[in-house]
């Protein structure tokens, strides 16, 4: 799938801030699903800094905006081609062992609630369909329920509520795959559309569990599937801020308000015949 | 159970005290009340207050310090130095080799959990390797005696060591008080510690540092119960000691605000623990920090001593491997034996403990200070049945060792000269080169028969001399 | 240096000069209150006071009711007034104690002794101390730490931003309780040469230590236009607007020639302004322009000259 990805995120402040330090991830992963044909991230007023793929194999971009200044607008443009490896992260360059993806963060803690999720899942043949059987177990324990769960909302708490969105879905499964003793993470990216069709917001998140023998698998259960050609991943964490596309802090007292716009839309070919070009 | 004395031997005196004993015999009683008096107004009046790394407690609390010095012969400093070097290779290979390709779990010499699951261990830094490769730059290597020439490590710490400004001004106060004392003895200085500590910071300044590297001590302020160490190691090394609101990051650096504008920093020597380092990478909620640090650091625009992710090395669980990394990193023997470490989480382990708790030492996988352990043959029945049940509840919170003979030092107590219990931290710095200054710091348990010497239950400090050849 | 450094010791300067400052408000009130007054009774005075250090609101909100032991409380123990002689000191004690390594040991001593003897002070029962012992206190332990500065400290920027928080502080000092004689004290137009008039100024001058010193400088009679000649253009005078705002000037040129071209210094030459301006006038023009008018133009400069400081030295160019 040929993608065109346009991302804005503007944060504005009530009162002038100065010292605006940002760390994003927000250029596409490399591996066989995805290839980017170009990728520019701009942030207003800003000074890139350094730039640097980290053990998790994601570009990290610190950024700095001196001010005074009101507003400071993230801008994300790009186009890349996808191709389903079956949610298989396939060919991706990493150093950091599975096994540190056990750890438990407070966003994924387990509770009773999720321990008896966990155990739902019997009869499994082998670690993969394990794993496929506990993303359908929350998904079933989950219902899909935008503004019912804030950006802090733990694991724990979308369950006992029974309703969430993909961030709670992908909490969900983390918790439960790391009781089965399943590696698990959480990924941000971008999705085009539902299996379907339906137009969905675009900034999107899921979870990988690494499985004996194929590695990192991707997992949607507010989706009920793998990732495919539609997802765009960016980057991977223990939970949802550690993973989080832009982390940033500025000196100052000023209030935020944020703006955000995604936009991810099927293109037929990319236009200008610029070279493709993959960071290393 | 009998105690090598390191003054006595019978009623005979051991070679290195000799003129010591000499000194305490014709010292007045009188005298030396007056002289202890004038150490303690000393201590006072320059402030230096301090607890040793993680023993909390009261920021403004004096430690004792006894004017008893402790004294090692050449020959005997030599073997303990050249253990202590090999120890400290192995614990910055081991280092630059878990947050790297890891040979020594994949060849199955250490647990991958054990490893990948500590706490300590940071895949913020997986595949970051700092100058010259080397994580922990200053690293205390706690250690016991028992015999003529047993010792044993106790511990290592490879984080953020406190306690080297007792070392300093232990023996500041012992030749302002008694100048005559180094003129007889051959003592080999440690004053030099600063600037080695400045040269050692120096040597890992990042690649992309051009000039002179410009050094910092980054304290959490001065609420911090080590924070008179801070600020006399900024005085003595000239560097400036800054908190994180005195940093900031710009494009690819970190600067330092200073009445004339920013000024670049190459080393950061961290007295603050790597949650709070960095508000972007690690706790959001940390005010200690500077907003961005990681990802300069990641990138190579500064060094922090010691490393982010440096803590996997010290933890008691993977202690008992230490001697295991000696013969894989440098295909040496280790010089320096461990405790005898029973793991908890291991069946066999787990049985024998609790078959033999009254005979064993028991502690927190993670505890320190002296807090949260059992010392089986000082305590009482009810005392051990209490602590078996909080082994049951959860056994892979701890180890076990057996109670070791500590060594005994003469020690000033109110009837005269008694021996009281003795360890020693050297501080070995890691940079272009290991070295250590001759010495470390001598804790003493001061209540007759304890075993425990952290200042947080008791423990006092002394001058530690080596004598040269 | 650090420009938290530099921050401390400039606040370490402008407290210690405050704690001095509120201590001797505390004396000019207690003296009024003595003139029997059949107007209004010695509760407006007070009021009058507080209201012109600012802190009016706060008192009535927790005490209430004016008395010589809540004022006296207030203005010299209570630690949430942050004016108060206690407060004052214990936040420059605190700045010292941040910056302990660019103190010479003397300059600690006196600073921490001060400190120290404060917090016995605390302790003792009130009925036991009387005002002019407290002002007393004040003042002796403020001027041995500053001399203990002079002598000790080496000449280096750190000198100078302490010296220079020393300099501002004094100048909005002394100008704002000019103030408060002049425009708040004085209940009516037709006061105006009166006895009350003459005492009131009186006490601002005892008050700062300067009624000998005066009369030594001018002779004669206690007037108006005398008392503010000495107290805003003497330079002999040691409070005066002119010869504070001057060592503050003095200390900036120190700071600018240290630290080069390189390195803004709109806070110098600022104060060179106001300097220039104050040397242009003499006391007719200044009473002519109406005195109150002269001082809150000056009160507004000194803090736009502190904004500046801050500016181009204490946030480290960010």
């Amino acid at each position: 799938m040929k993608l065109r990805v346009f991302h804005q995120t503007a944060y504005r402040y009530d009162r002038p801030v100065r010292n605006l330090v940002q760390s994003l991830r927000l250029t596409p992963s490399a591996f066989e699903g995805q290839r980017t044909h170009d990728w520019a991230i701009d942030v207003s007023g800003g000074a890139r800094g350094p730039g640097f793929r980290d053990g998790a194999g994601d570009w990290i971009e610190g950024w700095t905006v001196r001010g005074p200044t009101e507003e400071v607008v993230v801008t994300i443009s790009g186009r890349i081609e996808t191709r389903d490896t079956a949610g298989v992260l396939r060919g991706h360059r990493e150093l950091i062992h599975p096994l540190a993806y056990l750890r438990d963060t407070a966003a994924t803690r387990a509770d009773a609630g999720l321990r008896d999720l966990a155990a739902l899942a019997t009869d499994a043949a082998d670690p993969l369909d394990l794993a496929h059987r506990l993303s359908a177990t929350v998904s079933d324990a989950i219902a899909y329920a935008p503004g019912r769960t804030a950006f802090h909302t733990t694991a724990a708490e979308a369950l006992e509520q029974g309703e969430g969105v993909c961030q709670d879905h992908a909490h969900a499964l983390i918790a439960v795959a790391r009781l089965r003793d399943l590696p698990a993470r959480y990924v941000s990216g971008y999705l085009h559309s539902t299996a379907e069709g339906e137009a969905h917001e675009a900034a999107h998140a899921w979870a990988e569990l690494h499985v004996q023998g194929l590695g990192w698998v991707g997992f949607d259960p507010a989706n009920r599937c793998c990732p495919d050609e539609r997802y765009v991943r960016l980057g991977s964490g223990l939970d949802a801020s550690d993973a989080a596309p832009i982390r940033g802090i500025a000196a100052g007292q000023g209030i935020e308000t944020l703006d955000v716009a995604v936009n991810v839309e099927e293109v037929e070919r990319f236009q200008n015949q610029s070279q493709s070009q993959t960071q290393s | 159970m009998s105690y090598y004395n390191e003054m006595y031997e019978g009623s005979r005196v051991r070679e290195p005290y000799a003129r010591l004993s000499q000194w305490v015999e014709t010292m007045p009683a009188d005298f030396r009340q007056m002289k202890q008096a004038e150490a303690e107004a000393l201590f006072r009046r320059i402030g230096i207050t301090f607890a040793v790394y993680g023993e909390g407690g009261d920021p403004d609390r004096l430690i004792p310090f006894d004017m008893m010095p402790r004294v090692f012969e050449q020959a005997e400093w030599r073997r303990l130095e050249r253990g202590i070097k090999q120890r400290a290779r192995a614990l910055n290979a081991f280092l630059r080799d878990v947050y790297g390709r890891a040979e020594i779990v994949r060849a199955g010499r250490i647990p991958a959990r054990l490893v990948y699951q500590n706490e300590a261990y940071e895949k913020a830094v997986v595949g970051v390797v700092p100058p010259r490769g080397v994580y922990s730059h200053i690293i205390g290597i706690d250690l016991v005696r028992t015999a003529k020439d047993q010792f044993y490590v106790l511990e290592d710490n490879c984080r953020t060591p406190s306690g080297v400004s007792y070392m300093l001004e232990n023996r500041e106060i012992m030749m302002r008080m008694f100048p005559g004392l180094f003129r007889g003895n051959r003592i080999e200085p440690v004053d030099q510690y600063p600037d080695l500590l400045r040269r050692t910071l120096e040597s890992v300044a990042p690649a992309k540092c051009q000039d002179r590297p410009t050094c910092v001590i980054l304290t959490p302020g001065h609420f911090n119960s080590a924070y008179y160490e801070h600020s006399f190691l900024a005085n003595l090394m000239g560097v400036e000691l800054v908190e994180g609101a005195d940093l900031f990051v710009d494009g690819e650096f970190v600067f330092m605000r200073t009445t004339q504008g920013p000024k670049r920093v190459d080393v950061i020597y961290r007295r603050i623990d790597d949650p709070f380092l960095d508000p972007l990478c690690f706790r959001p909620d940390s005010m200690l920090g500077v907003p961005g640090l990681m990802d300069v650091y990641r990138s190579g625009g500064v060094s922090i001593c010691s490393a982010p992710g440096a803590g996997v090395a010290d933890d008691k669980a993977i202690y008992t491997f230490v001697p295991e990394m000696v013969r894989f990193y440098l295909g040496e023997e280790p010089l320096l034996q461990n405790v005898q470490t029973w793991t908890l989480w291991k069946d066999d382990d787990y049985r024998y403990v609790m078959e033999n708790l009254p005979d064993l030492v028991v502690k927190e996988v993670h505890g320190s200070g002296g807090y949260g352990m059992l010392v089986g043959p000082k305590s009482t029945r009810e005392e051990i049945e209490a602590f078996r049940a909080k082994i049951e509840a959860n056994p892979g919170n701890y180890i076990a060792q057996p109670t070791l003979a500590l060594s005994t030092c003469p020690t000033f107590v109110a009837e005269g000269l008694a021996p009281r219990h003795v360890d020693l931290r050297p501080y070995c710095l890691c940079g272009d080169r290991i070295e250590l200054v001759p010495g470390g710091l001598t804790r003493v348990a001061l209540r007759e028969g304890s075993l425990v010497v952290n200042s947080s239950q008791g423990g006092g400090v002394k001058d530690t001399w080596v004598l040269s050849e | 240096m650090l420009s938290r450094t530099a921050a401390n010791l400039f606040w370490m300067g402008r407290h210690l000069e405050r704690a001095d400052t509120a201590a001797r408000l505390l004396d000019v009130g207690q003296r009024i209150t003595l003139l029997p007054n059949t107007a209004s009774g010695y509760q407006n005075e007070w009021n009058s006071l507080l209201q012109a250090s600012g802190t009016a609101t706060l008192f009535a909100k927790k005490y209430g009711e004016v008395s010589q032991e809540n004022i006296e409380e207030f203005i010299f123990f209570d630690r949430q007034n942050p004016s108060s002689v206690l407060s004052c000191i214990e936040k420059a004690r605190e700045a010292g104690r941040i910056v302990r390594t660019a103190l010479t040991s003397q300059v600690w001593d006196a600073l921490n002794v001060t400190y120290q003897d404060l917090r016995k002070l605390e302790k003792t029962p009130r009925g036991k101390l009387d005002t002019a012992s407290l002002t007393d206190f004040t003042t002796s332990h403020t001027s041995t730490v500053r001399g203990a500065i002079n002598a000790t400290q080496l000449r280096n920027d750190g000198w100078h931003f302490m010296n220079l928080g020393y300099g501002l502080e004094r100048a909005d000092a002394t100008a704002r309780l000019l103030d408060v004689k002049y425009y708040v004290l004085l209940p009516r137009i037709e006061f105006v040469g009166s006895g009350l008039d003459t005492y009131q100024w009186q006490v601002i001058l005892r008050a700062l230590s300067a009624h000998r010193a005066y009369h030594w400088a001018y002779g004669g009679d206690i007037t108006a236009g005398r008392v503010a000649d000495f107290l805003i253009l003497n330079g002999e005078s040691p409070r005066s607007l002119i010869t504070s705002l001057y060592e503050a000037v003095w200390n900036l040129e120190g700071i600018a020639k240290r630290y080069g071209e390189t390195v803004p210094t709109t806070a110098r030459d600022k104060a060179r302004e106001v300097l220039g301006r104050l040397q242009a006038h003499d006391i007719d023009m200044i009473f002519d322009e109406g005195l109150h008018e002269f001082l809150t133009w000056f009160i507004g400069e000194i803090g736009t000259i502190s904004t500046l400081v801050h500016e181009d030295y204490l946030l480290g160019g960010s």
